[in-house]
């Protein structure tokens, strides 16, 4: 039984693209059919993270209007076999990305797919609608601030009250925490919210900790989704984050205490 | 705060860390916005009020707009609010 993902925040620039782009990464590593689709119609960038713009053809808004079929609009990952997205459209009008259509996409491709990861864009407009309107499970990008925190709150309410599964009364859309750009230092300085704050004000369960990273702007750079770069703690903490959402269990909560250099770490000047 | 008031404080080790104010600022706002955008009433309460109706009758004359069954949300809980008006001249059955 194949599985909607949404990911999405309200805020923009917390990192639901990165996440999505890892994320689905992370799937498909474990070896599940998973394809990954971009909503942010007009403002399309899930294939610059992925490194795949330039392969670019179709898009979801060709799909849905039938100038191609889901086939030819599908792109393959070059760094794992059985990972696929689907591009935004560019140019388009945003109206054209309608519930019908998107359910036909989504229907058709449960046929083939074990997962399919929903990367919303920002606010709370019809694009961001239709992406989390069909979803099984939501992962909520959350920063530690204000503002995005207020958004995620939002958005839950969204979810819970007008998501498909809550206008046909069906179990309501699980949904994830994950907390991104966390930084610990400032956490223990009391300049930062704490994952603990953060999760007895949004009342949800914890999927992972993304810390503060160089990481994720250099995997951007490169097209690379962060999950691939090696000896990152971002990557392994994206990890950490397809494993719980697999139902591995006893996967300790990393990178949310201020790490202890140890001697030798310390005189090879490793961070 | 003026510069020597915020030195004071600041001596005394009194100053708020930013983390607190803002877990404070949050659960006030978002408190206030989850009662704004509040489930529906629960399907019950007319029944409720029903039977909280014909209970009271018994003992008060009263009509059925002077009683009003609300839930309401506030913060962490729930509130299940009871108003009844009673008339200008309580009269007692018994």
């Amino acid at each position: 039984m194949s599985k909607v993902i949404v990911v999405t925040s309200g805020k923009g620039g917390v990192g639901k693209t990165t996440t999505s782009a890892s994320f689905s990464s992370g799937l498909a590593l474990r070896g599940n059919k998973t394809v990954v689709i971009d909503f942010d119609v007009g403002l399309r960038n899930l294939d610059l993270i992925m490194g795949c713009e330039r392969r670019v053809v179709y898009d979801i808004i060709n799909v849905i209007n039938g100038e191609v079929s889901l086939k030819q609009a599908l792109i393959k990952d070059k760094n794992c076999d059985n990972l696929y997205i689907l591009p935004a459209s560019q140019t388009r009008d945003k109206e054209a990305l309608n519930l019908e259509g998107v359910e036909r996409i989504l229907n058709e491709l449960r046929e083939t797919f074990d997962y399919i990861v929903c990367d919303s864009p920002a606010g709370i407009e019809s694009g961001a609608f239709t992406a989390m309107y069909f979803a099984d499970e939501a992962l909520v990008v959350t920063n530690p601030e204000v503002s995005s925190v207020r958004d995620s709150d939002r958005i839950l309410g969204i979810l819970a009250a007008k998501s498909k599964r809550a206008v046909d009364g069906l179990d309501s859309v699980k949904e994830h925490l994950l907390v991104t750009r966390y930084d610990p230092k400032r956490v223990e300085a009391g300049e930062m919210l704490s994952v603990t704050d953060i999760q007895e004000i949004l009342r949800i369960p914890l999927i992972g900790v993304i810390p503060e990273s160089e990481s994720v702007l250099q995997a951007s750079n490169a097209g690379t989704p962060a999950i691939h770069l090696d000896k990152s703690d971002v990557a392994e903490a994206y990890r950490d984050v397809v494993g719980r959402f697999m139902g591995e269990e006893g996967l300790p909560m990393r990178f949310v205490t201020v790490e202890k250099k140890g001697f030798f770490k310390r005189l090879l000047g490793g961070r | 705060m003026s510069m020597i008031s915020g030195l004071i404080s600041y001596l005394r080790g009194n100053e708020k860390k930013t983390a607190i104010v803002a877990k404070e600022r949050l659960q006030i706002i978002l408190a206030h916005e989850r009662a704004g955008r509040g489930a529906p009433a629960p399907d019950y309460l007319p029944a409720l009020q029903e039977e909280l109706m014909v209970v009271i009758a018994k003992y008060i004359h009263i009509d059925r707009e002077s009683i009003n069954v609300q839930l309401e949300k506030h913060g962490e809980y729930d509130v299940l609010e009871l108003n009844i008006t009673l008339p200008d001249k309580m009269r007692l059955n018994r």
